[in-house]
């Protein structure tokens, strides 16, 4: 087990290495690609303690999907000028108390969970007696558990994003007018007759179009 | 200590073992794509180089290495030249899970076809850090085009592969494959496969799709900056994605190593030959394509992945998942 933990190491120092350049640096465009590589290291961390399928769905979702949007924003908006005012500015002192509140929050709900974890594991049992069948992969467990015990909420977090993603159609869609839209019904059901139609001219006269 | 240090060479050879046929067999695919082009158009093709130009991509691989690496002075130089070795590296990782027979498969992990899933659906960081970091319109263009065409097209892949696995029961790609010993998926999922080679074709940025680097308008999109062996990286890379995407195509509808019938003259072959067939019969469809296909509009081009493909697939998993449920077909676990 000595490479497991030399690996576990290395993967956790790349990790709060990471997570603490996304705040420090000073380009935008950086901090996320550190948070991207924040987010593989930390997939690789839960296939390490056997949760493969967590690991690779938030490869999938996180890293495939979620930071790209992140990214494509980044670079959009040019958020950096405002990231460095922020750094820099009069304003800091203004978010530095509030910044101040949730570390210390987020600080005190870890210390708990950690202490509950080495102090009081019998704690902990209560919470996780849905008896975890070592034998099966745990693609299989999590459905089982998933769509059974806990199909309320699956569905209620499903219903939620459905909302969550209807609204931003929404908010974001505007109709614009005077666009010619391309519409294949109306291409196809196009006739000869329609568009075609053979004039005798006479000289000198000219035709009247009538659209 | 020693068992460790046995344990890595062994790996380490295995790996070499994988990855060396795979830049070869990239470097021959290259070649065949421009045979193929050429035939369709009625040309000769690149045939000079060895016999039947089998050579010509060595040749131009030798002219890449020789040639200078510019690297433009407003470019962000750490991402620019990460860029390539991303694409590359996200190329050639994904080959660890593809099984080529029953047992010769360099890891046999549970959950394989989610990883083949997120590599390549990391592939599009390669395509982002590329056109950013060389700091010019062009790149910059392309990159965004082509990373919103690789995840629109990535849903209904995903989609499609949920279709998949309500047949199989099982995120391994072995099992996958010996779930159609008496049935190829192609028979019953045919809509699905087609849909897959759509959007595998998009997902790799192969013509009709290849608007990311559409000449007329973008010169070479992403790719417009780079020269030399970085150049060279990027192409190598997206031939062993077509490469990868031909080869789930393989597992995932044409039953992977199995051969077609099992009787006495199709048995010889061994298995990882099939595989090779299967994947160079669908790696000649992508280059017909190519050949024959003109190119997409960008509207068009989304709306049919998520007007289209989208909603047709995810209508295909109601029907697989009413149909094995009402027979009860369900793989039993």
């Amino acid at each position: 087990m000595i490479i497991h933990s030399i690996f576990f190491y290395i993967f956790s120092i790349i990790a709060v290495f990471c997570a603490i350049m996304v705040t420090v640096s000073k380009n935008t465009v950086h901090s996320v690609f550190f948070l991207i590589l924040d987010f593989i290291t930390i997939s690789c961390l839960f296939i390490m303690i056997g949760a493969e399928f967590i690991g690779m769905i938030m490869l999938i979702v996180y890293v495939g999907a979620v930071a790209v949007l992140f990214l494509f924003v980044v670079m959009m908006l040019n958020v950096s000028q405002q990231k460095n005012e922020w750094f820099t500015g009069e304003k800091n002192s203004h978010h530095i108390p509030v910044g101040l509140l949730i570390g210390t929050v987020i600080f005190f709900e870890l210390i708990i969970v950690a202490g509950g974890w080495k102090y009081k594991p019998e704690l902990l049992k209560n919470f996780s007696s849905i008896g975890i069948d070592l034998n099966t992969t745990n693609t299989h467990e999590i459905g089982k558990i998933l769509y059974t015990d806990y199909i309320h909420l699956f569905q209620l977090s499903g219903m939620i994003l459905l909302v969550a993603m209807i609204g931003a159609i929404v908010l974001t869609f505007r109709k614009r007018e005077g666009i010619r839209r391309q519409s294949y019904f109306k291409q196809i059901s196009r006739e000869r007759k329609d568009a075609v139609e053979l004039i005798d001219v006479e000289n000198n006269k000219g035709v009247d179009i009538n659209v | 200590m020693t068992e460790y240090i046995n344990t890595l060479f062994t790996e380490v050879y295995k790996i070499l073992f994988l990855l060396i046929p795979v830049l070869v067999a990239v470097a021959m695919i290259v070649w065949l794509d421009r045979r193929v082009w050429a035939f369709v158009q009625k040309r000769r093709g690149p045939n000079v180089v060895g016999p039947f130009g089998l050579f010509q991509s060595l040749a131009d691989a030798l002219k890449y290495m020789f040639k200078e690496i510019i690297i433009p002075a407003s470019a962000n130089k750490i991402i620019f030249i990460l860029a390539p070795i991303v694409t590359m590296t996200l190329a050639l990782i994904s080959w660890a899970v593809i099984p080529f027979s029953e047992n010769f498969v360099l890891a046999n992990i549970n959950v394989g076809i989610l990883y083949l899933f997120a590599v390549s659906s990391l592939g599009v960081y390669g395509i982002i850090m590329g056109g950013w970091a060389s700091n010019s319109k062009y790149p910059f263009l392309g990159a965004i085009r082509s990373a919103a065409q690789m995840v629109s097209y990535e849903v209904s892949i995903g989609v499609i592969i949920i279709n998949v696995l309500l047949c199989t029961g099982s995120l391994n790609l072995t099992d996958i494959v010996l779930a159609q010993e008496n049935l190829w998926f192609i028979i019953p999922l045919f809509p699905m496969f087609v849909i897959f080679f759509i959007s595998a074709l998009a997902e790799t940025n192969r013509p009709p799709f290849d608007l990311p680097e559409a000449e007329a308008e973008l010169v070479a999109g992403y790719q417009t900056e780079y020269s030399g062996m970085m150049y060279a990286m990027f192409w190598l890379g997206e031939y062993a994605n077509i490469l990868l995407m031909c080869s789930m195509g393989s597992i995932l509808f044409l039953g992977g190593w199995l051969s077609p019938v099992d009787i006495y003259p199709f048995t010889l072959i061994p298995a990882p030959l099939w595989f090779i067939f299967k994947i160079l019969l669908l790696f000649i469809l992508f280059s017909l394509v190519k050949a024959i296909v003109p190119r997409y509009r960008y509207d068009q081009l989304m709306k049919l992945g998520w007007k289209i493909f989208l909603p047709l697939s995810l209508s295909w998993v109601v029907i697989t998942s009413s149909y094995l449920y009402y027979f009860n077909l369900l793989p039993a676990n």
